[in-house]
């Protein structure tokens, strides 16, 4: 996938971060990787910027000195589906799914590179760019789902994969690149009953990873955020 | 009034001194008796004199206490100086004006005057004697003057007794008035006393009362000058031989002689001990009062014994050394052996004069007197024999015990000798054996019950018996008539052998019995120490020592330790403990903080139901032990006080012992926590700071080589270089968080069943670049179940593992992460071909800062990584473990973790 996003011009980014250097650093990568930002360093100002420039992306810090960065999150959804990637740190597994439960779209890890953050940040506006005209076939370097006809290729051999399997590759490739948490899986594709049956994703994705000859201890194509989920590799 | 200091300068410069140089180093305060051979010859006039003339030399004086008897003189003479308030006592209706000890004791004057030294306080006073008052203030540091009679001295109140036909109960311990720094004789002849006395000038105290005239006659007084004249003269020759001594100055006394003064219940034990003090003195030897302790005393009753212990306390009054021997049944034996063994040169006894009850004389058939047998058997010593002056008034309270009745055993006599019949009638009717078979029928009964009930139950079987052979066996058969001459020899034979049987008989029995009594004690006091070596904490240990003195003792007991603030608190009791008056709580505080004994039977206190010892383990009392007696009496004994402090010996060193433990455990936490805080430091400031080097270093290289200098490689290399570093110290901050957080315990693993291959994918895409430069295989079976762990420590777990075979594993070579599903658990080793770990070092390694130190100068690890592992690890019940790598090359670390039940259902 080579799309970049100065194609579409414009593209705004709301960065709410009270910590002035990465907000630096920030600017210049998103102006690097094409984007316009705005700033807002307290959670006030994010939820109000957010509200009234309508931007098509917001990145978060979760620890805001004036009010829980989970709090912001339900202010934004409150109203808007603008796609909400959260910067948490490591071993903050709680907070993170805590903040996707709350309605964030994906999270970076800090400290992070900034080709990472672009990396989500592109995956989660091509969804928004995306959403008019969804493709019937999704093509990731060997794999390709078609999602008509419910068929899965790896490097041109059909591979046979059971109705739940297939459910379960589509959704990570109908957002190539994208978080998709556990509990998402499962009550998408097993129904809200199995929200905590996190047994039979781990099950299903195994046996995907075999027929697609992928292996979990070097994963190309599916990559697990231990604890959190699973996202399909970019290309 | 001539002081006899005027004749003795020498001694006085010398003693001077020394004295000065104890006030310098802050001792004791100094104590100067005014005494005088009777009342009315100035003392108090004496001391107040004195007082004023220190005064105008700048001294703080108070006049704590002085009897001014309503003499204008006196009063007038007080006038300048500072006078105490006195203390006010209820006590059975009257006012008692006391000494106010604690108000002199915050007023801390340098010299206070306290008069009257023998006085007896009102009830209910801390102290029941004013000396001991004397000697607390002392004790505090504040010189004391007071006024003293002779008649008052313990060892002369017999003698002044003897000489006036007064006694008078108040009176001061020798050893007290040994202490006197000054001791000022205030003299007076007696025509002039008598005059003063016409005067109306002399205040006379209520014992003289009735007998004033018979005091104060001519006679008497001089008398009594005399031996005032003499104490005082000896005083200073004492003074003089103490100096000498001190200052090992050779002298012409007699080296470790000792006189030894053995007492009994026998009411002449206090003339003895008197008697002894007076010897011991004038020979100037010290003196050991000594009491037999044999079988017939553990059968006592307590009246007798209690005549034994007065004794004994009189003489520890007296300055005496006491001891309590114990023999079976040769007391002058064991006496000899003792005296031998301390040296004793001179041997003091007693002996009643009075002539011996019938009682007495039938015992003493079997007991030869001691006083008779010492003279005998004690060749090598001088034997003084002191014989009562006294009615023995309580001559047989001492053998009472004899004669109680004891029903039992009366029961027996009678139903033994009835047997003891019956069981003769077949020999009487046998021709063939003699009369005297009878007779030795007839001594087994007695013997039976003597060995079983004593003495008084055989001699009733002994009459018994003669009886009953007279009316069955001797013709004419029954009656208590004897016709035949040889039945009168069969019969007094048999009376003479069953006394002697039956005393026999019944010693064994007491002896028997003391054994026994001696063997609980012992086996008690060994139980104890046995309890009490294996109470691992204070805590133990002290409930320990509560419940075994209550045990031991028979009594209720309480043990008591300040707590942080400094206050006595309860902390065990037996059966409980439980809330103290302000007697018994004010008796504690004392025995805590003089480090003496206090309450009942002691000096301080005595009222309280509760006596005190001080736990002391050396010079500072680690707290106090209290006990409680049904029968009060029972404190005052001391073989039960000598018990009391063997416990609260064993106690205290036990209290000790597991103090410096408890201590030590703590010296040795802090001391690892010190080595620890240390070691962080140090890699803080090495492993925070090596990386933050190279990151500003190249940084600034960047930021600086803006006019082109750097080429677009050289850039790249300086970027990538700080990327690494600053990842580098990344991880280090993790690991430090880490560490922290196994530290407090404040890491719970959120477990999870999880494929490790996912865990391992995750850290190999974390870890690339380090392990760009090595080939990584990953061995992991297909079949092998999930993991039942958090992936994100177990993946931090992984990642320093790997990362460590990286750092030590040299480029190019392979690392291999294998796993195996054994036993339930899944072990999962990462092997590397690297220098590997030495043998004792494996254990180590998972040590928090321990690093192997390498023959080269690679940059050592933090000495966090594996420590973390470990915690990581240990902390989802896995385990992990240094071997050597496949064919003994390289390190393999393994670790154990468990793995997830199966899920039966896959949702498929």
């Amino acid at each position: 996938m080579t799309e970049t996003p100065a194609e579409t011009p414009s593209v705004r980014i709301l960065v709410v971060e009270d910590d002035a250097p990465i907000r630096r650093f920030l600017k210049i990568a998103l102006a690097s990787g094409g984007y316009d930002s705005l700033e807002a360093d307290r959670g006030r100002a994010g939820i109000e910027l957010a509200a009234t420039s309508a931007p098509d992306c917001v990145v978060l810090d979760l620890g805001l000195p004036d009010m829980d960065g989970k709090a912001v999150i339900a202010a934004i959804r409150g109203w808007s589906r603008v796609p909400i990637l959260v910067l948490s740190v490591r071993d903050a597994e709680g907070e993170k799914i805590a903040a996707l439960d709350a309605g964030a779209d994906d999270y970076v890890t800090k400290p992070f590179a900034t080709g990472e953050l672009l990396a989500r940040l592109r995956a989660l506006l091509r969804n928004r760019l995306d959403r008019a005209a969804e493709p019937a076939e999704q093509v990731i370097g060997p794999l390709s789902v078609n999602f008509a006809n419910r068929a899965v290729r790896m490097a041109g051999r059909e591979v046979k994969l059971t109705r739940k399997e297939f459910d379960v590759l589509a959704l990570l490739a109908r957002h190539p690149g994208r978080l998709i948490a556990h509990r998402q899986f499962l009550t998408t594709v097993w129904g809200p009953a199995h929200a905590d049956d996190t047994h039979y994703l781990r099950i299903a994705i195994g046996h995907i990873r075999d027929k697609l000859g992928d292996e979990a201890a070097d994963p190309r194509l599916i990559i697990t955020e231990p604890g959190v989920g699973y996202r399909l590799a970019e290309a | 009034m001539a002081s006899t200091a005027d004749e003795r300068p020498a001694p006085e410069a010398f003693l001077e001194e020394a004295r000065t140089e104890a006030r310098q180093r802050g001792g004791p305060g100094r104590l100067k008796v005014f005494l005088g051979a009777a009342p009315g010859v100035g003392k108090t006039f004496a001391m107040i004199g004195e007082a004023r003339a220190r005064q105008r030399a700048g001294v703080d004086v108070v006049v704590a206490l002085v009897e001014t008897h309503g003499r204008a003189e006196t009063a007038g003479l007080l006038g300048p100086l500072e006078q105490l308030p006195r203390r006010m006592v209820e006590y059975r209706g009257q006012t008692l004006s006391e000494l106010d000890l604690d108000a002199l004791l915050a007023r801390r004057p340098q010299l206070a005057l306290i008069d009257e030294f023998a006085h007896t306080n009102a009830p209910g006073s801390r102290h029941p004697k004013r000396w001991q008052d004397v000697l607390e203030v002392l004790d505090a540091g504040i010189d004391v003057t007071t006024t003293l009679n002779i008649q008052h001295i313990e060892s002369l109140n017999d003698i002044v007794a003897r000489i006036t036909g007064v006694k008078v109960a108040e009176t001061v311990p020798d050893q007290v008035l040994q202490r006197a720094d000054d001791i000022e004789l205030i003299d007076l002849p007696p025509e002039e006393l008598i005059k003063r006395l016409k005067e109306g000038k002399v205040y006379v105290p209520h014992q003289v009362g009735r007998a004033l005239d018979n005091f104060f006659s001519r006679g008497n007084l001089t008398a009594l000058r005399e031996l005032a004249l003499r104490t005082a003269a000896s005083r200073v020759d004492a003074e003089m031989l103490a100096y000498m001594q001190a200052n090992a100055v050779r002298g012409p006394w007699p080296t470790e002689e000792r006189l030894l003064v053995c007492v009994n219940e026998a009411p002449v034990a206090k003339a003895l001990v008197r008697a002894g003090k007076r010897m011991a003195e004038r020979a100037r030897i010290p003196w050991i009062v000594a009491t037999v302790l044999t079988p017939r005393h553990e059968a006592m009753p307590a009246g007798a014994r209690a005549a034994t212990m007065d004794a004994l306390r009189l003489a520890e009054t007296l300055g005496a050394e006491t001891t309590t021997l114990h023999a079976e049944s040769d007391v002058v034996a064991e006496l000899l052996h003792y005296a031998r063994a301390r040296n004793v040169s001179r041997v003091v006894v007693g002996r009643a004069r009075s002539r011996a009850s019938w009682r007495d004389r039938l015992v003493f058939l079997f007991r030869e007197h001691v006083a008779d047998r010492l003279l005998d058997e004690a060749t090598d010593f001088e034997v003084t024999v002191v014989t009562a002056h006294g009615r023995p008034a309580r001559r047989g309270a001492g053998r009472a015990h004899l004669l109680e009745p004891d029903w039992r055993g009366y029961a027996l006599a009678v139903a033994a000798i009835a047997v003891a019949s019956l069981a003769a009638w077949p020999i009487a009717m046998w021709d063939a054996i003699p009369g005297g078979a009878i007779s030795a029928i007839y001594l087994t009964a007695v013997l039976v019950v003597g060995a079983r009930h004593g003495l008084a139950a055989s001699l009733v079987a002994t009459a018994l018996g003669s009886m009953a052979y007279n009316f069955f066996y001797t013709e004419p058969y029954y009656t208590l008539a004897v016709s035949n001459p040889e039945d009168i020899v069969s019969i007094l034979v048999f009376l003479v052998g069953a006394v002697f049987t039956g005393t026999l008989a019944g010693r064994l029995k007491a002896q028997v019995e003391t054994v026994r009594a001696a063997q609980r004690r012992t086996e008690t006091l060994y139980d104890f120490a046995r309890k009490i070596a294996a109470a691992g904490n204070s805590d133990d240990v002290l409930w320990a020592g509560a419940y075994h003195i209550a045990a031991t003792l028979d009594c209720q007991s309480l043990i008591l330790m300040p707590d942080a603030a400094g206050t006595l608190e309860q902390v065990q009791g037996h059966p409980t403990i439980e809330e103290l008056d302000a007697g018994a709580e004010g008796a504690a505080r004392w025995a805590f903080e003089k480090n003496e004994p206090a309450g009942s039977g002691t000096a301080t206190l005595p009222m309280s139901e509760w006596l005190f010892v001080p736990l002391a383990a050396g010079e500072r009392a680690l707290g106090v032990i209290g006990v409680r007696f049904r029968d009060r009496s029972r404190g005052l004994d001391p073989e039960t006080r000598r018990l009391l402090l063997a416990v609260e010996d064993q106690v205290a060193v036990a209290i000790e012992r597991a103090r410096l433990a408890e201590e030590l455990a703590d010296a040795r936490v802090s001391a690892e926590s010190e080595r620890l805080r240390g070691a962080l430091l140090n890699s803080v400031s090495h492993d925070l700071r090596t990386p933050l080097a190279t990151v500003i270093g190249t940084v600034s290289t960047l930021a600086e080589g803006e006019a082109g200098t750097l080429n677009a490689a050289d850039r790249r290399e300086l970027v990538l270089t700080a990327l690494d570093e600053a990842r580098r110290l990344d991880r280090y901050v993790q690991n430090l968080l880490d560490m922290t957080r196994l530290g407090h315990g404040a890491l719970s693993p959120k477990r999870a069943p999880v494929e490790l291959g996912e865990i391992v994918g995750r850290v190999r895409s974390d870890l690339a670049r380090i392990l760009a430069g090595h080939r990584v295989e990953v061995a992991i079976p297909r079949d092998l179940p999930m993991l039942d762990v958090d992936p994100v420590l177990i993946g931090q777990a992984l990642t320093n593992v790997l990362e460590n075979a990286a750092k030590y594993a040299p480029p190019g070579t392979t690392i291999l992460l294998s796993a195996r599903a054994e036993g339930g658990e899944a072990a999962i080793t990462v092997a590397d071909q690297g220098p590997g770990i030495p043998e004792g070092e494996r254990e180590r390694v998972f040590d928090l800062f321990h690093r192997v130190t390498q023959g080269d100068a690679r940059p050592a690890g933090t000495g966090l990584g594996l420590a973390i592992v470990r915690g990581l690890v240990e902390a989802h019940g896995g385990r992990v473990k240094a071997q050597a790598g496949a064919g003994g090359r390289g390190a393999a670390i393994t670790l154990r973790l468990p793995l997830a039940a199966t899920p039966l259902d896959d949702g498929a």
